[in-house]
């Protein structure tokens, strides 16, 4: 059992959780995921680590409500227990001296970029930051991202806050302008992640994307979380979950992302109609990430 | 222990003997098992037991027991059922195999213990698997397992992986003496016990039981730790204080075709179906929340001959699969999976294509498979593996509709372990390099074996590593000799 200590929403749908994990908060490294379990008939799921206490021994996570799981999780509060928490799982983020990195994140993604990009930058990178939301209100850790970015650009779909647009149009201004860029790191979204990787493409900026693949074990057992990179299969839990977002088949992705959409669907409608019959509207509030990792 | 072996009480001449039948293992109808997941063998009753039993000729030099990997005393243990001593027979057992309940149940016998009975040369063996069971679950319904208590040698060793052969290591261990905890990667303890073989071959409850007892003896489980990750062997040894620490991981990583359309949706590694079924019980969808895909009314094949192709095809059928194939590229004479598992199949309905190798996973034009195409073949000239080569007619190209397919054609070394401790070395593949007695590596304190060591192997070969292990370790923690 793994402790929750502290637990709030930093947005609609969305909560942060801080949960007692000694073990993995010593070895966390940026870029790594856990795989959780909430009790006993549940689903195993992967979410990035947001940042970890080695010292406390305390682990963060950011949850967006998306299916019946992540709903479920958001439920909890400090003091309530999750059941398995498995990690740190998946190679760390390859942290080295660039030069400029642009780093990009839309949604929930942003809370998965931010220990990238803090590296990054404490490695003496200049690091600028692209964060994106639907609204004002999904706009998260906003203070955190400045705090590792020597930029910080904001885009809202709805124009609410910050720059009306998507995250593509900042990366193209930057690219327009010549802006010296190294590296590129997205993580969000798939149309998104792809988006960014066409947009780089052309001129040869190394792109790096971490991918959310249906995941069940997170150690290389299963094989179920196989992506296609550059023509051959690879493992997102022990390959990745990072990868050369030009090589990666984003189509086979989302598809294989979809495999279980039906069964998400009946699970989350059961799980609805007969736990919470209040919340019938949030859901579409919520804005579904697909796939594994939330 | 006492020396003398037990005398025999049974009443039966040897020709008598020789002329009683093999006692059949009741079951479940085929029609009735193969849309539940309940188990298949029903295990013998007291009375079928101590019939069976009778059978055994006590040869003056048993050849079962120098065939069984861990050399289990199948004739002290059968004389001891014939006497009705059946928590006697258990303990017996015990004093060599620590998991009696799950190899009386997914042992190759007859490649071991009952391929060497000397009945076989006039009938059928003795059922010595179905003897062990019977003695297994009578001890473990009983509930009075009786062990000798030791005491401690202060040393301690760290378990990785608690499937078959981490399982014996520290069983084994713990009754010399030592401080055992077995570290876990899954959420659940028993390796491939739990995530891939079905229910239906092994409750997960027996499997739960046996644990119990480790843990009854003393033995420390920890879960939710992927060694390598979450902690190093190196941190282990140096900042944990083990004395020792055994490597029993398993095989780990599905070996996929490389063929096209691996990546079409329903096109599944065997253990990721399985995984899905058994560890997360997704065939109790909903009610648990791990899916798996849909069967119902669906055509599935499996790819492999081997337990794992079977366990994941007929899991298919139980799930509702309309036509479930095994595919093969050799022959049924070649086919590793244990023989009562294919007539079990067989019974079941389960359709085998042998000599046929895919070339294509098809598409439905969604997303989804459509179909398996496939090259039939012919045997040609031994291979390396000293079987026939499976050779592909020309021109013999089809297409077989389906639309789930299971790959089950075996595993690698898993790296993550390897990668990240220092100073042990692997063969050119990746597995483990470990002396074939001693099970050490090259890293002094660090023993393994099983499928990391070996490749895909089968429990009961893992359970004798796990003994040659913890044989091994104990000598190397009572006489610090490396």
């Amino acid at each position: 059992m793994f402790r929750i200590t502290e637990a709030e929403f930093i947005a609609p749908g969305i909560k942060r959780f801080e949960i007692e994990a000694p073990r993995i908060a010593r070895k966390q490294e940026a870029g790594q995921f856990v795989i959780l379990r909430l009790y006993e008939r549940g689903e195993r799921i992967p979410i990035t680590i947001e940042r970890s206490n080695p010292i406390g021994g305390t682990i963060s996570i950011v949850v967006q409500s998306a299916g019946k799981t992540t709903h479920l999780l958001n439920t909890l509060n400090a003091g309530d227990s999750i059941l398995d928490i498995v990690g740190p799982l998946g190679k760390p983020s390859e942290i080295a001296l660039f030069g400029n990195v642009v780093v990009v994140g839309g949604g929930v993604g942003v809370a998965m970029a931010y220990p990238t990009a803090a590296a990054l930058k404490r490695t003496g990178n200049r690091v600028v930051s692209i964060i994106g939301a639907r609204n004002k209100e999904l706009v998260i850790l906003e203070r955190e991202m400045r705090h590792v970015s020597d930029e910080l650009m904001i885009t809202t779909d709805d124009g609410s806050y910050a720059g009306k647009g998507l995250v593509t149009d900042k990366l193209r201004q930057l690219l327009d302008n010549h802006t010296r860029i190294d590296r590129v790191l997205a993580v969000g979204p798939i149309p998104m992640m792809r988006a960014v990787a066409e947009m780089t493409r052309k001129d040869h900026i190394r792109t790096i994307v971490s991918l959310n693949p249906i995941m069940i074990d997170g150690t290389g057992m299963c094989g179920g979380c196989r992506v296609l990179v550059d023509g051959r299969s690879q493992f997102a839990c022990v390959d990745g979950p990072e990868f050369d977002g030009h090589l990666v088949d984003f189509a086979v992705l989302t598809q294989r992302n979809s495999s279980y959409r039906e069964a998400e669907h009946r699970s989350m409608e059961e799980f609805r109609q007969e736990l919470e019959p209040s919340f019938a509207g949030s859901l579409a509030d919520a804005g579904c990430t697909q796939g594994g990792r939330r | 222990m006492t020396a003398a072996a037990q005398p025999s009480l049974n009443p039966l001449r040897l020709r008598e003997r020789i002329k009683l039948p093999r006692q059949h293992m009741p079951e479940q109808p085929a029609d009735e098992r193969a849309r539940n997941f309940t188990e298949v063998n029903l295990g013998y009753s007291a009375e079928l037991a101590r019939r069976e039993a009778l059978r055994c000729l006590e040869c003056e030099k048993p050849t079962c027991m120098d065939k069984c990997p861990v050399g289990v005393k199948v004739r002290e243990f059968v004389r001891l059922i014939v006497a009705g001593d059946f928590l006697g027979a258990a303990a017996k057992i015990r004093e060599d195999n620590v998991l009696p309940a799950i190899t009386g149940r997914v042992c190759p016998q007859e490649d071991h213990c009952e391929g060497a009975c000397k009945l076989c040369k006039k009938g059928e063996s003795l059922g010595i698997g179905y003897l062990e069971r019977f003695v297994a679950d009578y001890e473990q319904r009983m509930g009075t397992i009786s062990l000798p208590t030791v005491p401690p040698t202060g040393k301690r060793v760290a378990v990785v992986g608690s499937g078959p052969s981490g399982l014996t290591v520290a069983g084994d261990l713990v009754q010399k003496g030592h401080k055992v905890r077995v570290f876990e990667a899954l959420h659940e303890l028993g390796g491939v016990l739990v995530y891939g073989i079905p229910e239906f071959r092994l409750p997960k409850d027996i499997v739960r039981e046996q644990i119990d007892q480790l843990q009854a003896m003393g033995v420390e489980f920890e879960t939710d730790v992927v060694v390598g990750r979450t902690v190093t062997i190196d941190e282990l040894m140096e900042e944990e204080h083990y004395d020792a620490v055994f490597i029993g991981t398993g095989a780990g990583s599905p070996l996929f075709m490389n063929i096209p359309g691996e990546h079409l949706n329903g096109v599944y590694s065997a253990n990721e179906f399985l995984t899905r079924i058994n560890l997360m019980k997704a065939y109790q969808f909903p009610k648990y929340d791990q899916p798996v895909v849909d069967l119902r009314g669906k055509d599935a094949a499996v790819i492999g001959g081997g337990n794992t192709a079977l366990d994941a095809i007929r899991s298919a059928l139980r799930l509702g699969a309309r036509k479930a194939y095994v595919i093969y590229r050799r022959s049924e004479a070649e086919m590793p999976a244990r023989a009562e598992e294919v007539r079990h199949a067989r019974q079941e309905g389960i359709e085998f294509r042998m000599l046929t190798s895919p070339i294509e996973f098809l598409s439905d034009g969604k997303g989804w498979l459509g179909g398996l195409r496939c090259l039939r073949m012919q045997l040609g000239e031994p291979d390396a593996s000293g079987r026939q080569r499976p050779v592909p007619i020309p021109g013999s190209e089809f297409d077989l509709p389906l639309s789930v397919a299971v790959i089950a054609i075996g595993t690698s070394a898993n790296p993550v372990i390897q990668s990240t401790t220092t100073g042990l070395v692997t063969d050119t593949r990746g597995y483990i390099q470990a002396d074939t007695l001693t099970q050490r590596t090259s890293r002094k304190g660090v023993f393994a074996g099983g499928d990391i060591v070996t490749g895909t192997a089968t429990v009961i070969l893992a359970m004798a590593a796990g003994r040659r292990s913890a044989k091994s370790i104990h000598e190397y923690l009572t006489t610090d000799q490396w």
